[in-house]
């Protein structure tokens, strides 16, 4: 079954990991939940990538983290914060396209 | 010691926290008032130029109430991270405010002052014996990207810190600091677990914002004991849940399971959180890992030019409609009126809200484009004076560019200010993100005290 992200998690959010790397959380609603997205590995490089147009190379980690019930994945950053072109110096709002994201499990 | 507490007032120096919420700190007795006062997050300016993202009366606020509360309580207050980016000046103007509050309020103490910026020689040094290596995704640097940089800082870890307190240092200023460390030195030179004291100073240095409600502004307190650590909220408006602290593992980190800092990292694989009480958590179970060789983090900036912007916004559907090739148009006509006249090394470029200005650092993204833009021109160059006068011709030339199908034909541009342009001022890039060998982690942090004799 087909679930938006915005309606099992209760956490969407990016934020830059040092000015050289973006990084983004989702944190479920409930265990009950993440448990399954975690074991049908529901959200992957494979579908995280084309939601910004980036290769399954600029993905420094994917990681579940049972504690928040929660996914985390990093990438390397367009472009270093503050340099020439920047959009968002915290990355702090670089999460949108995740809350339309719609995974299966 | 059976255990070290911990009062962290606020996530910031200078972000502020409400008094009822220290006072209540104060009654539980810490061993220990400690508090980060920076970050990159706000960009590379701020280390480039030599000034704090924070407010001087802001910090000055914080500090009369902490530096006071502790001398009476006779315990030390650590301050990491001084002026928001730790250089030479960020630490000289956090300086001036402590030797201010000193004078104001007659205070008696010992002050240690550690500095971490660094000397370009002995950064080429390292770079020549091969002791300097990029951290990803950062490129390796050259002797000249070494030159080229501003200012160069160090993260210290808890090494310096303890050697000041076992000085007698009553007040600790220091320059950059891996955050967690002004929360964990005291219990590390106490023999207490490293790990669980590093990852305590992990949640600590953003106090309550690991708090539901969070807030950067508010206290947070940790009870560091053998094989555990407790978080409480000072407010009674908050509650610390596994889940607040869990989540606030992974804010800005790459990997949550580990944490590298100077001389290791945390592994969190086998953390175990627990509600312990209805605002109460512990934590138990993170492991300090040391690496082989001790390695410290350097950040450094190089100044790339100065810069001037224009915000104008625009309604027009048939100019939002080709709001893309105008831009190019005025661009090229900028380049055009410049070239023989000698002003060509510039940077223009053209931030169009309302039409995926926010995530343009990504690209090809789908746009939607909304039914009015805010659009800020922006140029940067040598000098100040140059990139006026790019901004001030792409302004001029927008305003009344005959694109195709205009309709409206008295302006292209709805200006909210008079003037419409700004000087912004220097330019920073972040060019040094690095790791650096030392044999000893205390011995490129120089340490200075001086003695306040009822303010004096």
């Amino acid at each position: 079954m087909k679930h938006k992200l915005i309606d099992i998690a209760s956490v969407i959010r990016s934020k830059n990991s040092g000015p050289y790397e973006l990084t983004f959380d989702i944190i479920f609603k409930d265990f009950e939940t993440y448990q399954k997205v975690k074991q049908a590995h529901s959200i992957n490089e494979t579908n995280f990538a084309p939601l910004y147009k980036i290769s399954n190379e600029s993905i420094i980690s994917l990681v579940y983290f049972d504690p928040a019930k929660a996914v985390k994945i990093t990438i390397v950053r367009p472009l270093t914060s503050g340099a020439l072109g920047e959009t968002d110096v915290y990355g702090a709002q670089q999460h949108a396209p995740l809350m339309a994201m719609e995974i299966e499990f | 010691m059976e255990e070290i507490r911990i009062l962290s007032p606020t996530a910031i120096l200078g972000y502020g926290f409400p008094m009822e919420s220290f006072t209540e700190g104060m009654k539980r007795k810490p061993h220990v008032i400690a508090v980060d006062a920076g970050s990159t997050d706000p960009g590379p300016y701020y280390l480039g130029v030599g000034k704090s993202f924070t407010d001087r009366n802001s910090v000055k606020r914080d500090l009369e109430i902490m530096i006071p509360a502790a001398i009476e309580a006779g315990i030390p207050v650590i301050i990491g991270t001084a002026g928001g980016s730790g250089g030479h000046p960020h630490v000289a103007l956090t300086l001036d405010i402590v030797k201010e509050i000193a004078k104001e309020k007659s205070l008696s103490f010992k002050l240690a002052v550690i500095e971490s910026e660094l000397d370009k020689e002995l950064i080429k040094q390292n770079l020549r014996e091969g002791n300097i290596e990029p951290l990803f995704p950062a490129k390796q640097i050259t002797e000249s990207d070494v030159d080229e940089s501003v200012r160069i800082v160090a993260q210290m870890g808890e090494e310096p810190f303890i050697n000041a307190l076992e000085n007698g240092a009553n007040v600790i200023l220091a320059g950059r600091s891996y955050d967690p460390s002004v929360f964990s030195a005291l219990a590390i030179k106490e023999g207490f677990d490293k790990g669980l004291a590093i990852h305590l100073g992990k949640i600590l240095e953003c106090a309550a914002i690991a708090a539901l409600p969070g807030s950067g502004s508010d206290c947070m307190f940790g009870y560091l004991r053998k094989e555990s650590f407790v978080l409480e909220p000072l407010s009674p408006l908050r509650k610390c849940t596994t889940l607040s602290v869990a989540a606030h593992t992974l804010y800005e980190k790459t990997n949550p399971y580990i944490l590298p800092g100077p001389g290791g990292a945390i592994n969190l694989h086998e953390s175990k959180f627990t509600q312990i009480s209805d605002n109460m958590v512990e934590v138990s179970g993170s492991k300090f890992v040391p690496t082989e060789q001790y390695f410290v983090k350097l950040e450094g900036v190089k100044k790339v030019g100065y810069r001037t912007i224009s915000c104008a916004a625009v309604k027009d559907p048939v100019m939002i409609s080709k709001i893309d090739s105008i831009t190019q148009s005025v661009k090229e006509r900028v380049i055009n009126n410049f070239e023989n006249y000698g002003i060509k090394d510039f940077f223009l470029d053209f931030k169009i809200y309302g039409k995926n200005g926010v995530m343009a650092m990504f690209d090809n993204l789908e746009e939607k484009v909304a039914h009015e833009l805010l659009i800020i021109i922006e140029a940067v160059a040598d000098t100040q004076e140059h990139a006026d006068t790019i901004c001030g011709f792409a302004r001029s030339t927008m305003l009344h560019f005959g694109y195709e199908g205009r309709i409206s034909t008295a302006g292209n541009l709805a200006f909210p200010f008079s003037p419409s342009d700004c000087k912004v001022g220097e330019v920073f890039e972040f060019n040094v993100y690095h790791l650096m060998k030392v044999e000893d982690p205390a011995g490129m942090f120089p340490v200075q005290y001086i003695t306040f004799d009822k303010g004096n």
